[in-house]
């Protein structure tokens, strides 16, 4: 229709609106009997009603698309204001109030008003704020009071609902909004939103059949003051009716505002929270009212909330001690006394569900586990928005990483922060941070499964990133190898994240310039620090070695690794060709090291012809030949250039063959000695003879440059085979030295009880004579 | 059977007093009170110049003839004790270790929560569900 152009307000009204509409979610058209009630609660004669469908063209088209519904709420609105229904009107009407659908309107105008006209956050103000309906609000009051009588009696329904926010609380920012929850408890309308109270509820609430919430809800639930309602309102409206009877007395004040936004909200959510059977879920509105919690206490929002602030915070609350240490414990994801944006979102909600009657969980349930994916900065963000039902929630919908925010997500400005959070949880290279590392640990513990958020990064992230601590210790040797072998435990992730989190920073730059680079699955990086001896030695040994190419390879690299992956390459050749029955895990886990030579994408083009020349079967070993190759040339050649050159030579040989994908790459020449020595080298990291590798590297390397000799396909899988039956061995011998430590201590302690059994047969042994 | 038992300093009264199987605790708790004896032995043992090396494990305090005790100690003089069926052979030094430092670990975590005073009674319910599956673990 015609170009319509809406405020902000009425953007977000009207899309709020339409969901509320949106029966079948299907968020192009809104269901002809929700916006028939939409309408009725207009309070516009029917005529009218018809006049403002057939403009905004539903009648033509006969359904109501969005287009149609915001322009037939624009007329709504036109229409209320008393001006004449024309088309023209749409868009010259300035400063037109929003439609007001019957109660809830009056909330939603009033809080679309308060929201924008004043500060939200002041309760008390509320009345006063909301310039438009101030007598609607007294009437509110009135009708509220009533309302919370009704409503106590009818609400039980909400139990399924998001368990919601209980207004019981009193932040401290905001003592009123407390206690208009207070009322909000007498008062929610769990089905009807303010049904009956007052004049206006009551043809709202006759007009609205049993489930349509009236667009109140919908409203309730997106304006920001709406929040601290809704909010509220939702505390109510779990409602059990128990609940409501906690709170007969409170209903008063303003907060008939707030129980009608909440009585609204509280209906939507507990719509939406139906579909998704999450008591735990966190609304958006209720996420609002928390982030602007939040920010009283803490205005960065990416900072942290001391414990002792949230203790008094959470103090006022009223609920005994007990359980707020309880809920600390649940909500404090990472256990360092402070609260993150998420975890003072859980905190909260959980509060409020403790409020509603709800019972405190065990766990955290997952929509309230702050996701550990740093997308940018080094503190937690994300939302979790599992979809999982808690012992005490009746429904336990399948936990699922899926985000599973109510379907109210709109695109609020304000909520644009909890919008990201809210996205769903797709790998993300996440930037593992010693913090965000031990998260991740904790979290697998905790939730004993994994994280696809953590975890999947990483999974999807070894491939990518070098490893370049192929050296480090055993320990790290071995959630290597199982990276390499395809990442299959968490564990591995768990350890490996150091590792990844250095590297993948690495490979994210590095992977820009040359997808090749990146696409072959080098095993994640092994993390530096344990790396650092090794490193150095390597690092002199590498730039010894080759000082010109060198630098251009390892320069590229992070510090960290960079060096170790030539000697180790050099090394390896000469090395393990002895070793070769080592398993292709040594192997694999000196590509790694090369790997970080990839990134060098000078050397790409050697690193392509080395992978093409298909040593490796894996790309890993492809990635470790290239390195190798890489490596090995680049002390061979003395300048990048070189490489270049052999790189054009190799890659013509090579040219089918990808880097990435071939399997078998043409032989490298270099690549073959240079893996042996890589592999010997691994199996010797873990026995930490760096002595004796660096000696050969520098053996080897030369080996390797001299040799050049072509390694077939199969190679490669030999290597893997061999690479695996020395982690298994290593593995083997872990066990074996524990339970060898282990059996040394019982032959203590039975030595002990010997002694001292000796020593008393000593003492008998006089007695005995006698 | 195993009961573990946190006491705090200075005046050493229990903060955590868990046991399985339940009956007869009473003894445990006495042979408990009497070990702490020997760990404060064990710690003064130490001299203050090794405060910082000393190991917070303590191991084996004294075996009687049912039972084992262990101890441990944090740097800030909490004491952790642990008593074990002397039939129970198949625990070992490294399990009571790693169980400790278990211990040691939600501790802490209790520790950092705001609403935890130090000096009572450990009430936490997260606390609770680790000492219980240790303990299954073992018995």
């Amino acid at each position: 229709m015609e170009g319509l152009t809406l405020s902000e307000a009425e953007q977000r009204y009207y899309c709020d609106l339409f969901s509320y509409c949106d029966t079948e979610s299907t968020k192009k058209v809104a269901s002809n009997g929700r916006v028939l009630e939409l309408f009725r609660a207009a309070q516009l004669p029917n005529d009218v009603v018809m006049q403002i469908m057939e403009l905004c063209g539903a009648t033509r088209l006969g359904y109501f698309g969005r287009s149609q519904f915001y322009i037939a709420l624009k007329l709504v609105a036109v229409a209320q204001s008393g001006l004449p229904l024309r088309v023209e009107s749409l868009n010259t009407v300035k400063d037109l109030p929003l439609p007001r659908f019957v109660v809830s309107k009056n909330e939603q105008e009033s809080r679309h008003t308060a929201l924008y006209s004043s500060d939200a956050d002041n309760p008390a103000s509320y009345s006063g704020v909301i310039p438009p309906p101030p007598g609607r609000i007294q009437v509110k009051k009135g009708s509220v009071s009533h309302d919370a009588v009704q409503q106590r009696t009818s609400t039980d329904q909400q139990e399924s609902t998001s368990p919601v926010v209980s207004p019981q609380q009193s932040p401290p920012t905001s003592p009123h909004t407390w206690r208009k929850h207070n009322r909000h408890p007498s008062g929610g309308n769990n089905e009807r939103p303010l049904a009956g109270p007052g004049p206006f509820w009551a043809p709202f609430s006759e007009a609205q059949p049993g489930s349509s919430t009236s667009s109140d809800p919908i409203w309730s639930g997106h304006s920001p003051p709406p929040h601290q309602e809704n909010w509220v309102s939702f505390a109510d409206t779990p409602p059990t009716s128990a609940l409501l009877a906690m709170h007969p007395a409170s209903v008063q004040d303003q907060t008939t505002v707030r129980t009608v936004a909440s009585a609204t909200t509280t209906n939507e959510i507990r719509r939406q929270s139906s579909s998704y059977d999450d008591p735990w879920k966190i609304t958006d509105e209720q996420r609002q009212y928390y982030v602007n919690q939040f920010k009283t206490i803490q205005p960065d929002l990416n900072g942290f909330i001391p414990g002792s602030a949230a203790k008094e915070f959470f103090t006022k609350s009223k609920l005994p001690i007990l359980e707020l240490s309880h809920i600390w414990e649940l909500s404090d994801f990472d256990k360092d006394g402070a609260l993150t944006l998420d975890e003072f979102c859980a905190a909260f909600h959980l509060v409020v569900a403790r409020k509603n009657g709800y019972d405190l969980p065990e766990k955290l349930p997952e929509s309230l586990m702050p996701k550990l994916i740093d997308l940018e900065d080094s503190t937690e963000v994300g939302e979790q928005t599992g979809e999982v039902g808690y012992s005490s929630s009746p429904a336990e919908a399948p936990p699922s990483k899926s985000p599973s925010m109510p379907s109210l997500n709109q695109t609020w400005p304000e909520l644009n922060q909890s919008s990201e959070d809210t996205a769903i949880v797709h790998p993300v290279p996440i930037r593992m941070t010693p913090s965000k590392i031990h998260m991740q640990e904790m979290e697998l513990k905790r939730t004993g499964s994994d994280h696809a958020n953590p975890t999947s990064p990483l999974l999807v992230k070894p491939p990518d990133l070098p490893e370049e601590n192929k050296m480090s210790s055993s320990v790290k040797f071995t959630s290597g190898n199982t990276v390499t072998d395809g990442y299959s435990s968490s564990d591995s992730y768990a350890s490996d994240p150091e590792q990844i989190g250095s590297t993948v920073t690495r490979q994210r730059s590095h992977s820009g310039t040359s997808p090749d680079n990146a696409a072959p699955p080098p095993p994640p990086p092994r993390p530096h620090p344990s790396h650092s001896r090794s490193s150095s030695l390597d690092m002199n040994r590498s730039f010894s070695v080759t000082p010109g190419q060198q630098q251009a390879g390892v320069v590229a690299y992070p510090p960290a690794v960079p060096p170790r992956p030539q000697p180790s390459q050099g090394a390896g050749p000469h090395v393990h060709r002895p070793v070769d029955a080592e398993g292709l895990i040594a192997h694999t886990s000196t590509s790694p090291q090369q790997i970080p030579e990839q990134p060098n994408f000078a050397d790409f083009s050697q690193f392509e012809a080395f992978a093409v020349s298909g040593v490796n079967k894996e790309e890993e070993d492809e990635i470790e030949t290239h390195s190798e190759v890489l490596q090995v040339e680049k002390p061979s050649d003395s300048a990048s250039s070189h490489r270049g050159a052999k790189a054009d030579g190799r890659v013509e040989d090579k040219a089918p063959a990808n880097v990435p994908t071939s399997a078998g790459k043409g032989t490298t020449p270099l690549a073959p000695p240079p893996k042996p020595v890589r592999r010997r080298l691994k199996s010797e990291d873990e026995l930490r003879p760096e002595a004796e590798e660096h000696t050969q590297k520098t053996g080897v390397i030369a080996a390797v440059l001299a040799s050049q000799p072509s390694i077939p396909r199969s190679v490669g899988k030999d290597k893997k085979a061999i690479q695996a039956s020395i982690r298994r061995n290593k593995e083997t011998n872990t066990v074996l030295a524990r339970l060898n430590s282990e059996l040394q201590q019982q032959l203590k302690d039975v030595l002990e009880e010997r002694i001292s059994l000796e020593v008393q047969l000593e003492q008998l042994r006089p007695f005995s004579h006698l | 059977v195993l009961l573990s038992i946190i006491c705090s300093p200075p005046q050493n009264y229990p903060l955590y007093i868990r046991s399985i199987p339940t009956e007869n605790e009473l003894k445990f708790h006495y042979t408990v009170h009497t070990s702490l004896d020997v760990v404060d032995e064990k710690i003064s043992a130490m001299g203050k110049a090794l405060v910082d090396q000393r190991e917070l494990y303590l191991g084996l305090l004294y075996p009687t003839e049912d039972y084992k005790v262990y101890g441990y100690v944090t740097n800030s003089k909490v004491k952790f004790v642990m008593v074990v069926d002397s039939s129970n052979t198949a625990l070992r030094d490294n399990e009571i270790r790693s169980m400790f430092r278990k211990l040691h670990n939600s501790y802490t975590d209790i520790m950092c929560n705001p609403f935890y005073n130090p000096g009572d009674r450990i009430h936490s319910r997260a606390f609770d569900n680790m000492v219980n599956s240790m303990m299954m673990q073992v018995c």
